[in-house]
Formats: C-alpha cells, structure tokens, sequence
C-alpha cells in the first residue's frame, strides 16, 4: 500500500495518523488543513515548500509557513506519508498454540436472545465436559505450546460456572504441571454470574487472573435479553453477586455487556454499571446474522457514532471508567507481528468443546467444516486459511487505515455476516474506526 | 515543535526487529470475545 495519512477529530482537536509508520500527531489547524489539502490533492508526499496550488487556498492563515515547516521535518524524519511496508514482513507459517478457550459447558442457565451460541448448546446437545477432557485440553496446550511460556486457559461456555468442579480440578491439575514444564498459566473466566457464591468468589480471586462478568446495564435492558429459562429477569440475582467480586478482588475483572439495536444509548448502561460501583466496563455491538431483530444495522451507525462521540466526552472528563474498547497503549502497545496476526484464531488460539472437538476459536464451535482435531486424540491440523497474514488476504483491509489496530478483524464475524472469512464485516469495522479514534483521543488528552 | 506534538511514537518499524516473541495475551481472551482488537493488547516484554 502506498504512503497514507489519516486525519480526524475528535475531543475538538485535529489528529494525523501515518499509517506505515503508526505514528500519531496532534496538529494544530492551520497543519490539519494542510495535511487535508495535501491528502484531497492525492500526494503521498511533502516537497520543502508549499506548492503553489495549495499556497493560494492558505496564504490568509497565520502561521502557515511555520506549519508547513514542521510537517516538512516530520517527513524526512519517516513519521509522516512513510511508506507502508509493515504488511509485507514475513510472519512464521507454524506458531506455537498459546491460548485455549474451554468450554466447560454448552448448555447454560441463561435464555438470552442475541447469544451466538445458541442460548449456550453451539446448535448441539447439551451438556457438560468431564475432568478427564478438561484434563486432556491442558495436557493438549502444553504440549503444543513449543517455547511458549504464558499459556492462557479461558473457561467458557455456555455457563461454565455449571460444572464448576471440573473448573478446580483442571486448575489444579494445570497448576501441577506448569512447574514441572516451566510455563505460566493464566486463568480466565467468563461468567453470567447466576451461579456465583462465597467458595467459587474464593476461588476465581485466588487463581484467575482475569475474570469476565456479563451485564447489559440497567437493570431493564439487561433483563429483557438476559432472562433465566423460566423468563425472569437476571439482573437482580447477578448484581449484587458481581459486586462482591469486584470489591473482594485484587485481580482484574470485567463488566462485560452487549448493546443492541434496542439500546443505541448504550452510554446510559455504561454509566449505570459505573454507578453500581464497578471501573472496569466493556459494552459491545450484538453481531447477529441478517434479518435479526436485534441486530446493528447500516442505519443505525449515525447514532452509534454520536454515541461514542458521547461517551468519549463523559469519559475525558472522570477517570473512574476504565472502557475496554478506548484502551490503547500508544507508548508501547504490541509489535507489528501481532498487529499482523491479529486474534490469532486457528493456529495459536483454539477452542476445545465438551466432546474434546478443536475448533480456530469459540465462534468456530460446532461448525464441522471448520474442525481442527481432539484433545482427546492429540489429533491438530491448524487452520491455514486463518493463519495467514489477514492484512494482506481480507478484501479491502491492505488500504484501510485502521488495519495495524484491529489486525484484519473477526474472521467468526465475517463468516457469520458475509459467508466468508475474508470479507470483511463491514458494520463492525465502522464502528472498531470510531473507537480506534475516540481511544486515541482520550488518551492524548491525557497526555 | 509549535504545531505538532507526536503522541505516539513510530512503533511499527521499531518492533519489526524487537517484536514477535508471541508471549502476548490472545486478545479474544481479554473481554471481548465478539470482535478482534489487537491495538489494545498490551506488550509483555
């Protein structure tokens, strides 16, 4: 791809993001108006002085030599229309497996009508994995795991919190093993919470490191989706249950929700949670397939963004909300291989069902097309198709702006929406562009 | 600089040599589970 600049605004003030080199500027206007002279005339580069043509259209501007002089020098430094080869680098074919998302259970306690599960079968029968596959899943990630040394375990579901015993044996298992094989295990769980009590807070604060607790928000937004199999409510059980693990637990956690076409004022849900005392939120956009009732639509979009644009402005000004999606590292942040890489899905990243069955990842689940092997036969065959370099093989992703922050996107969402892993979801990556934005945003503001 | 303020440096040519160790999280596993985003991930080394 050629040399790029993407400029945009946001908090009131003017960004310019080169794309090749991931360097991201804060101009003033009178260089954000250069830049979007330069950027409409279709150059990809700075000469030392203003050309001509765009001289005349600037020339009223105080400052504009001074501007001009300093994009000038951000040129030649390579942190402004650098070229963008970032996506050729090679990336190796075979990848250690570092990640499993086990799922404890494909049945679950919960009815909820956007879930991609199949109200937690994955369209299949329900039912729980027993220790000895829970077993094997681990024996499975060590073994696969080469040089790797933090192996990470997400227990899922369904609700996974239905075979909690099968939960402590396999950490307890895994935590025996990681000595003896030198590696780190690092725990998650996600959970709807309904099941939560003293002994199993206890032991999610003792050995997950991350813990993932579902909520929509007010308590009417979540309850109309988030209803038990008899049609009640979750939101008054689950509350006061997702507290006490908040307020008992020094390790992280998240509140994390689903917004839907019924809830475009998600900001209210995110500062509901926030009211309920609880700092660490991720609300999130439904995917559902076309024609669903619930699901974000192309319409819809012009809200979703002036709800963002909302968001950004309450969170800028209170720093008690840590939102998932507006995190960003701009001093450090992962490499390029991983910006390249992406998710991960089907090679260092994999699901394992209850019946032992691999599948890329969580998404993927009961699709048999897509079916990589058993942890109970050892039997793996990483999906190549989902390997690649996404940049460079999903169809308009090599031009995009945003690809070194999403890493080419959800393949699951992909397929889901559009029959194929590599057409982009195109919804979703509008909204993924205006949080990118707003996140950087924010954070510039607090620099 | 008066018109410029770099806030974040240019990462992606300094970590074509650094990068690529894999001891990263896998970004599904943090709190989203329905979208992909890397950018958010934090780097291990």
């Amino acid at each position: 791809m050629k040399s790029k600049v993407h400029l945009f605004t946001q908090l009131n003030k003017h960004f310019a993001l080169d794309v090749g080199s991931g360097a991201i500027h804060l101009v003033t206007p009178p260089a954000f108006r250069l830049l979007s002279l330069i950027i409409a005339a279709g150059e990809t580069s700075l000469s030392q002085t203003i050309p001509p043509r765009i001289l005349q259209e600037v020339i009223t501007i105080n400052g504009i030599h001074e501007a001009w002089n300093e994009l000038y020098a951000l040129y030649n430094e390579g942190m402004l229309f650098s070229p963008d080869n970032s996506e050729n680098l090679e990336l190796p074919t075979k990848t250690p497996l570092k990640a499993l998302c086990v799922h404890i259970a494909h049945d679950c306690n919960l009815r909820c009508g956007y879930c991609f599960a199949d109200t937690g079968s994955f369209s299949s029968e329900r039912g729980c994995m027993d220790i000895h596959t829970a077993k094997k899943a681990v024996d499975f990630l060590i073994e696969r795991s080469g040089n790797r040394r933090n192996l990470e375990i997400d227990f899922f579901g369904g609700e996974p919190l239905l075979a909690f015993d099968v939960i402590k044996q396999a950490v307890e298992y895994a935590r025996k093993l990681e000595k003896i094989h030198n590696k780190q295990f690092r725990f998650t769980l996600t959970t709807n919470g309904l099941l939560l009590n003293d002994d199993v807070i206890s032991h999610i604060n003792s050995e997950m490191k991350n813990v993932v607790l579902s909520l929509d928000g007010r308590n009417e937004v979540n309850d109309t989706h988030r209803t038990t199999i008899g049609g009640k409510g979750s939101y008054d059980v689950i509350v006061p249950k997702f507290q006490k693990v908040a307020s008992t637990r020094k390790g992280d956690y998240f509140i994390r929700g689903t917004f839907t076409s019924k809830n475009l004022d998600f900001t209210e849900d995110i500062l509901h949670i926030a009211d309920l005392g609880f700092n660490n939120i991720s609300i999130e956009p439904v995917v559902l397939e076309k024609g669903h009732d619930l699901e974000i639509r192309e319409e819809h979009l012009p809200e979703i963004f002036a709800e963002y644009d909302r968001l950004t402005e309450i969170l800028a000004a209170r720093d008690d909300i840590n939102f998932f999606h507006f995190n960003i590292d701009l001093e450090g942040g992962p490499c390029v291989y991983k910006r390249l890489r992406g998710c991960g899905a089907g090679g260092e990243y994999a699901a394992v069902t209850p019946s032992g069955s691999l599948y890329p990842c969580h998404q993927f689940a009961g699709r048999a097309e897509y079916k990589m092997g058993s942890v109970l036969d050892g039997s793996f065959t990483p999906n190549t198709e989902l390997t690649v370099n996404h940049i460079k093989i999903r169809k308009g992703c090599s031009d995009c702006w945003a690809k070194y922050f999403c890493g080419g996107g959800c393949a699951a969402a992909n397929l889901n929406i559009n029959e194929d892993i590599n057409i982009p979801y195109h919804i979703g990556c509008e909204m993924q562009k205006m949080r990118i934005e707003c996140a950087i945003a924010l954070k510039a503001s607090t620099i | 600089m008066t018109h410029i303020k770099t806030i974040a440096k240019p990462i992606l040519k300094q970590t074509a040599h650094t990068g690529g160790c894999g001891e990263c999280q896998t970004s599904c596993q943090s709190a989203c589970k329905t979208s992909c985003t890397v950018g958010n991930q934090v780097c291990e080394k």
